[in-house]
This record gives C-alpha cells, sequence and structure tokens, in this order.
C-alpha cells in the first residue's frame, strides 16, 4: 500500500532520517520504534509531506498505491493527506484545536475532502463517533475536547482522522498520554481498524505497546533503521546491540517474568533479601527487592513519614465538593521505597503533595519522623521543610531559567546551612554523587538533555540532606534507556543515604521495579496496599488485577493470542467504570 | 454571579480611585486654587477672589470638599466648567461623538493592518519577516503630530485627497484615523503574529495540515482564534493609547472631541474638565475591561469552567 525506499530527510546538513526503507500493506501493522531523536516522527510526518518548510526529502521511491508521491506539488498532497493517508498523534487535547468543539474538527475533514453533502455532515459525525465507540455521539460533537475525558477525545480523534477514509493509518505514539486501561481500549481499537483492512505504521517508544500492535518492527536509531523483522522475531530474538540495549532498559514486567538481558550478573552483589526473592524468577534480580521478605526487613525501621486517613476535598467547577483523596493511610519507614500507582484522577498527586506539607488534610493527620507535620502552623513546618524534599516529571519548568545548575544546587545546598567555600564543594560532590561532572556548573538546566536535568533535579531534592524523598512521576517523561538509568541512580543513592522514598507513577513495570510496598490508588482511596510482590502477583482487588492485566503484555508476546486478550477485556468490563464507555464494536 | 459582582465591585473601586486622585490633585498642588483658576495675569481684587472662592465652595474644610464632590458624582453631576460656563457632562457628550468615531476608525485600520501583516508572514521566510517586523516598528515609533503632518502635506497639500482641516464626513476622518492607526497596528501585528506562530507550533495545527487543509485555512480557521485571546489582552493598553492619542491627532488636523476639549481644559485650567475626562477615561477602561472578559470566554470554552464527561 505504501512503499517507501530509500528516504532521506535532512534539515539544513544534518540528517535525521537516513535511508530508511519500507512498506506496509492493507491490513499489516508496522511499528517503527526508538527513543526520541531517532527520527521515527520525521519519518511519519515525511509521509504525509509535513516533514517541515525547512526539510529536505528525499526518496528513491515514495508512492502509495502505485501513485508517486515524491515531488507532488503541496495541491496534490492536499489531496493526499487526509484522504488517503491519515495522521493520528499524541494527545487530543493539544492535536484538537482546543477552541473548538470535536464534533467541528470531524466536519473539517468531511468539508475539506467533499466526502457526503453539507447537509448530511452533522450526521455522518455522529456516526463516525459511534463507529470508534464514542457514546451519546449528538452530545459528544458539541463538546470540546477538555471536555471529555483522555480515552473518548483520543477516540473523537481518530474520528477525525478516519472522517475521509484514509486506508493507511498513520499513528504517532498514540497511546502514549493515556492511561493504562484506556490505552488498553485504544489499542484494541486501532487493532479492529487494522483488521478491517487499513494499514497502520504506528510510531512508538513503547515495546510493549508494539507488541500488542505490530505484525512487524523496524527499529530506528540515529535516523536509520537498524533492525526490521517481524514483531516475535524482534522481540523474542533481537539481532541489533541496540535493539537489545532497547529491551533490557523495559522496566520490570509487572506480572509476567521479565527475559532479562541483564539475568546473568551476579546476583552475589546483592543482598540476601534478593536471594530469596529469586524464586520468582530473574525478574526481580534488580537493585531492588520486591518481595514480602524484603519488604519485612524494614519493619524494625523507624517511621519516616505516616498518613493516617486523610483526607481532602475541592470545591469542582459546578461548585459540588469533590474528594481528592479520601480516607487515605499510607507509611514509609526510614529506607524504605513506597509505590504509589493509579491512574490520572486518583488523588496521587494530592497524595503527594499533603506529604509534602503543602496542602493541608481536611481530616486525618500527617507525621513526619514520629512528629505532627499536618495542623501546625507553617513557621514550624519551614524549619523542617529541609528533611522532605520532592523530584517532580518536569524538572525544566521547576528550575528558575535565569538560574545556572550550580546556582540551583547551591540554593538548595544553602538550606542544610552549608556557606561560602563548603557550598561549591558541597555542589560538586552532589553532581557527582548524582552522575554529572563538575562541567555542568556553569550550564544552564535547558542546555542539558532530560536525562541530566531531572539528574539536577535530584541532587538539588538530596542538597539539604532530607529524610524523605517525594518522586511525582520522575521518570515519565524519559526516554526507556535514561529511564532506566534514573531508577539505577534512584536505587543506589536509597541504598547508600538510607532515605525513604514515596515514589509515585502510573507505570506498574516502574513501580514494580523500584518499590518495596505498593499503594494501589482509585477515585481518591487506597483500594489495596501490601508488599510489592504480593500486591503484583496475587493482587485481591479487582481494580488492581484490571490495571495489571491492562498493561501490554511483554515479551510474552504470541501472535494471534485470542484468550489473553479477551481475559483483559472481561476484567476490564467487570472492574473499570470507563469500560462502560468503550466501543462495542472491536 | 459572582464574579458578576465581583466585577461590579472592582468597577466602582477604579472609579472611586479616579475620582479621588482627580480631587487630590487639584486640591494638593501648592498655591492657592482660585489663584491657579484665575491665572498669573489677573489683576482680581481680594473680595473678587473671596466671592470666587466661596461660590467654587473652596472655603470649607478639605473633607467636606472631598465628600460634596463625591456626592455630587454618585448622582451623576460632573459639575460645571470653569471657563465655558456650562456643565461638564453637556461638554463632554457634545464632543464624546467626533472622538468615538475617530477611535473606532482607528481600531478598524489597525486591525486590518495587523491582520493582513500578522497572516501573511507567520511563520514564513525569514526575509519576509523581517521585513514585516521592520515596518511594524518604524510604525511604533513615529511620533503622530509628525506623522499627521507628513500625510497632510502630501495628501491633502499636494494631493487634494483629503480636506486639509475640520470638516465632517468619512473623507475627513481618513488621515486623522490612520494617523492614530499606525502606530497601533505595528503593536497589534507584533503580538497578533507572536499568537499565531505558537499556535500555528502546536500539535493541532499539523493534525489540521494533516487533514488536507491549506496553509492559509489552518491560519484562518485555526491559529487565528489562539492569537485573537493575545490581542485582547492589550485592550487597556489600546484604551489608554487611543485616548492619549486623540489629544494629539485632534490638535494637528482641527477635529473636535474629547482630545481637543482635554487641551483646551488644562491650558485653561478648567479642573471642573480635566476631572470629568478622567472620569469618562475611567469609565471607559472599566467597560472595555468587563467587555474583554466576555470576549475571552467566548474566544476560549476552556475558561468556562470545566465538566470534566
Amino acid at each position: 500500500m505504501i512503499e517507501v525506499e530509500g528516504l532521506t530527510v535532512a534539515f539544513g546538513r544534518v540528517q535525521v532520517v537516513r535511508d530508511v526503507s519500507f512498506t506496509v500493506a492493507p491490513g499489516e501493522c508496522l511499528a517503527v520504534v526508538g527513543e526520541s531523536g531517532s527520527g521515527k516522527s520525521v519519518t511519519a510526518r515525511a509521509l504525509v509531506g509535513l516533514a517541515g518548510p525547512r526539510a529536505h526529502v528525499t526518496a528513491r521511491r515514495l508512492a502509495f498505491d502505485g501513485q508517486d508521491l515524491t515531488g507532488l506539488a503541496e495541491r496534490d498532497w492536499r489531496a493526499v493527506r487526509g484522504r488517503r493517508i491519515g495522521l493520528i498523534l499524541q494527545d487530543a487535547l493539544t492535536s484538537l484545536d482546543p477552541l473548538r468543539t470535536v464534533g467541528a474538527e470531524i466536519a473539517e475533514s468531511l468539508r475539506t475532502h467533499r466526502v457526503v453533502p453539507r447537509a448530511e455532515t452533522g450526521a455522518r459525525v455522529r456516526s463516525l463517533l459511534t463507529d470508534v465507540g464514542v457514546p451519546e455521539p449528538e452530545r459528544r460533537a458539541r463538546q470540546h475536547p477538555h471536555e471529555l475525558s483522555g480515552g473518548l477525545r483520543q477516540r473523537a480523534l481518530i474520528a477525525s482522522v478516519l472522517a475521509a477514509g484514509p486506508r493507511l493509518l498513520v499513528a504517532d505514539e498514540p497511546t502514549t498520554a493515556l492511561d493504562v486501561t484506556v490505552q488498553a481500549q485504544i489499542l484494541e481499537l486501532l487493532g479492529a481498524l487494522k483488521e478491517r483492512g487499513a494499514g497502520l505504521l504506528l510510531i512508538s517508544h513503547d515495546l510493549a505497546v508494539v507488541a500488542r500492535l505490530a505484525d512487524r518492527v523496524a527499529v530506528m536509531k540515529e535516523g536509520a533503521v537498524v533492525e526490521q523483522d517481524t514483531t516475535a522475531q524482534v522481540l523474542s530474538n533481537p539481532q541489533h546491540a541496540y535493539t537489545k540495549s532497547l529491551i533490557a532498559a523495559v522496566p520490570m514486567e509487572p506480572v509476567a517474568i521479565r527475559v532479562s538481558v541483564q539475568a546473568t550478573e551476579s546476583p552475589a552483589t546483592e543482598s540476601s533479601a534478593t536471594e530469596s526473592s529469586a524464586a520468582e524468577g530473574p525478574a526481580t534480580a534488580s537493585l531492588f527487592a520486591g518481595s514480602p521478605s524484603a519488604a519485612s526487613l524494614f519493619v524494625g525501621s523507624p517511621f519516616a513519614l505516616q498518613a493516617e486517613n486523610v483526607s481532602k476535598r475541592f470545591r469542582a467547577p459546578d461548585g459540588s465538593l469533590r474528594h481528592a483523596v479520601d480516607g487515605v493511610s499510607f507509611h514509609v519507614r526510614m529506607g524504605e521505597t513506597l509505590g504509589i500507582v493509579g491512574e490520572s484522577g486518583s488523588g496521587k498527586t494530592t497524595a503527594a503533595r499533603i506529604a509534602l506539607g503543602l496542602i493541608e488534610p481536611d481530616q486525618g493527620r500527617v507525621l513526619l519522623s514520629g512528629r505532627p507535620w499536618s495542623g501546625i502552623p507553617e513557621r514550624d513546618r519551614r524549619a523542617r521543610r529541609r528533611t522532605i524534599q520532592a523530584v517532580h516529571q518536569d524538572p525544566l519548568s521547576s528550575f528558575d531559567p535565569r538560574y545556572t545548575v550550580e546556582r540551583v544546587v547551591a540554593e538548595a545546598a544553602a538550606l542544610s546551612g552549608v556557606r561560602g567555600r563548603d557550598r561549591t564543594r558541597r555542589v560538586t560532590e552532589l553532581l557527582d554523587q548524582v552522575g554529572l561532572p563538575a562541567t555542568v556548573l556553569r550550564r544552564h538546566p535547558r542546555e542539558l538533555s532530560g536525562g541530566q536535568r531531572q539528574r539536577v533535579a535530584i541532587a538539588r531534592a538530596l542538597a539539604p540532606g532530607p529524610d524523605v524523598l517525594v518522586c511525582d512521576e520522575p521518570v515519565s517523561a524519559l526516554d526507556v534507556s535514561i529511564q532506566a538509568q534514573i531508577l539505577d541512580l534512584l536505587a543506589a543513592l536509597r541504598r547508600d543515604l538510607n532515605v525513604a522514598m514515596i515514589f509515585i507513577s502510573h507505570d506498574l513495570g516502574v513501580i514494580r521495579q523500584v518499590s518495596d510496598r505498593v499503594a494501589v490508588m482509585k477515585d481518591a482511596r487506597v483500594v489495596e496496599t501490601g508488599p510489592v510482590g504480593e500486591v503484583f502477583t496475587a493482587p485481591a482487588e479487582p481494580y488492581t488485577k484490571a490495571l495489571l492485566a491492562a498493561v501490554p503484555s511483554f515479551p510474552g508476546y504470541t501472535p494471534g493470542h485470542p484468550e489473553k486478550r479477551s481475559a483483559t477485556r472481561a476484567a476490564l468490563d467487570s472492574a473499570s467504570p470507563s469500560a462502560a464507555l468503550r466501543s462495542g464494536r472491536s | 454571579m459572582r464574579t458578576l459582582l465581583k466585577r461590579l465591585v472592582a468597577g466602582l473601586a477604579v472609579l472611586y480611585g479616579a475620582a479621588s486622585l482627580a480631587f487630590l490633585s487639584l486640591h494638593l498642588i501648592p498655591g492657592d486654587p482660585v489663584a491657579i483658576l484665575l491665572g498669573p495675569a489677573t489683576t482680581a481684587s481680594p473680595e473678587v477672589r473671596r466671592q470666587i472662592s466661596a461660590e467654587l465652595g473652596f472655603d470649607r474644610p478639605l473633607l467636606t470638599q472631598y465628600l460634596g464632590h463625591l456626592g455630587r458624582l454618585a448622582s451623576g453631576d460632573l459639575g460645571s466648567s470653569y471657563q465655558l460656563q456650562r456643565p461638564v457632562g453637556w461638554l463632554i457628550a457634545d464632543q464624546l461623538g467626533p472622538t468615538v468615531q475617530l477611535a473606532v476608525a482607528a481600531i478598524v485600520v489597525a486591525l486590518a493592518l495587523a491582520l493582513i501583516s500578522a497572516i501573511t508572514t507567520a511563520g514564513r521566510h525569514p526575509a519576509a519577516r523581517a521585513l514585516a517586523s521592520a515596518w511594524e516598528l518604524t510604525a511604533v515609533s513615529l511620533p503622530s503630530y509628525w506623522l499627521g503632518v507628513l500625510l497632510l502635506t502630501a495628501f491633502s497639500f499636494h494631493l487634494r485627497l483629503f480636506p486639509i482641516i475640520g470638516g465632517d464626513g468619512p473623507a475627513a476622518l481618513v488621515l486623522p484615523a490612520v494617523t492614530l492607526a499606525l502606530p497601533i497596528a505595528g503593536v497589534l501585528a507584533q503580538v497578533l503574529r507572536e499568537g499565531l506562530e505558537s499556535a500555528l507550533a502546536q500539535p493541532f495545527a499539523l493534525t489540521a495540515r494533516a487533514r488536507g487543509l491549506s496553509q492559509t485555512a489552518v491560519r484562518l480557521r485555526h491559529a487565528l482564534r489562539h492569537a485573537a485571546g493575545s490581542l485582547a489582552t492589550l485592550a487597556g493598553w489600546l484604551v489608554g493609547t487611543l485616548l492619549g492619542g486623540a489629544v494629539l491627532v485632534e490638535t494637528v488636523f482641527g477635529r473636535p472631541g474629547l482630545g481637543a476639549l482635554t487641551l483646551q481644559a488644562v491650558q485653561n485650567r478648567d479642573m471642573p474638565v480635566v476631572m470629568g475626562v478622567v472620569l469618562v477615561s475611567a469609565l471607559t477602561f472599566v467597560v472595555i475591561s468587563a467587555l474583554v472578559d466576555l470576549l475571552y470566554l467566548a474566544i476560549d470554552p476552556r475558561l468556562r469552567g470545566a465538566v470534566v464527561a
């Protein structure tokens, strides 16, 4: 259907895509995987002639259904875009015009290509929304993207792309911004479109998503395809070193046992806790010990932070009071890591802010190092603030843009009373601790890579010598290989410094890898809590089961595994409220 | 409802502040108000001065004067002009028409110029952008009295396209409106281009292009509405610039209007008129700000209170 041979895209002298070749047939899904900057998105955009005004695109062959696309005039490109090739982007909140209704966006596709007579536009918009599994299409069409849930608006975005009936869909990270249960539903929708005969080019950094949907995989690195084969072959028997490292960097499989490349690494360097959990397989042979016995190691350790039955209500825009957290209890001991996992809106971040003493709970109390931390005046809290520090998802926005790295860290170090010449020494020491060279001292955070910035954020959090570290989605914005490095760093620091850590994430794999104990949050409550090994291998609550089942399995990948998929669906139907909104058509 | 009430209270506070400041500045400037009123060249006898003072209430305590001043304002009485011996309200009402005409014409011209300049050059070739930017910066920096005289010389004296001075009807409005509009257009175009470019850089612009829309269609149907939001923030500045600009432009072109009235009042130390103009300006400012807030709601549905489905 689409044939690409020798595609090269250059911006000035820099070639961001180099000699890339692939084909996609009707009813087939080719996944292009790679980390940010690998050129996968530019490849996707080049297929619709939108690589950018300054991009120089050349190809030996670029053809859709036999029609040559090289050197196509802008006018002719417009007839191809939307009508023959559709482009689905990441997050419908920004990929659909936020100022217009989703109905207007879908109608625009219909009008641009004169798909139906003007009078029938409204009816077609509704039938398209029904097709992608949006209930109450009449009402939804009149709403704006921000008024829809993440899953619904992604469906609406897909409906707007399907409107003019393109036969090839190019999906650039179509589920990256979504919660795991919603992601499962969108993947199912894309799978159904594929089965109906659409060709699908899936761009993703997430190997688990790829495993679920793709027939073939192309791995891109620095603009070139380094490996291309069937999905089963690439994931279970990777040939190229880069592919192997990508697979190795995937966080621990939450349920299935990871076929770990590092499985042979000497467990001798690990504590006995790790060995006791070795029965679970090599998956747990990481720096973190995720077994019940490991959790019990901390029983003798003093409490770092306790939240007892805390509740916080906020006023919703319609004036009603809504619980952000509702009777939530959790604790973390020195040296221990508590993982808090849940989907967006479950109250994780509010819980974190209560722990940090930034939000005063309406009910319940918080103890920091055994002393009251809630219900006290801010004046009394301020002196103790240095003992609890935070690491956020997006460090860049938490740095003053005019500060150098040195100043960012030094400011925090000053909290522990380090002054004058000692301060520079201390900053260098901290940077060294997080694996940054002293050469970054004079640089600004914006000049650093995402991973380096997160290291600076960690150094800043460590600078005042805290007892508790609250990490809110600290690796969610990072590529998997960088993510793995940051997780390793946090593990090492926790071991060396014996700090308590509250680690918040939507990613079950990451949570499993870093936590000793885990608390699963849903609708403002903690629905299940316990040692991470127990919760993940023998979940008691239906919601936890649904959450685990919705994680795209990797590499337990088997082509056409209907039982597995329907089991996931059954679990979702019973447990997830959003499951009721799902398509009945897939 | 509550926000409406808040707005009303804030608006009244602005008006009260303007009235008080105007009153204070009149009474706190050193010297006898009667002497200031009469000017340095006066030969009025002390009796006459006392008489004037009593007539205008200057002999009463400051606080009484202040409260009286506020009370009169609250009942809608702006007082009487010292010079023209007519109620200030009437004077302003007479002159408001031409100024509003001028201001509206100037806004229309400025918006048209800014739209053309921004839409055609946003995110396009660097050379085109630089050129557009250059004319905009020039327009911003032009002093309007100089620009007015230049336009008059070219179009009225030499080409005889427009009346030289005063006059009625649309022809007489063209040159003053353009004079007032050009610097405003420069600023609006810069802000508009910035807004368009940031909108075009967002993913939805790519989605729209991938749908088969042309570049121009994306600009007009999607990006423009986003950019309009950043324009609306300039409304306060716009009111000030238009009123300030009107003083100069009306003088240069010999047009009647609030600007001309203000200039005359200041020159003659006709304080009630000056205070009246200050209050009318403040009122305009309050009303425009309220309208802009409504405009924001119309432009951006996300501000209408999120109702998550």
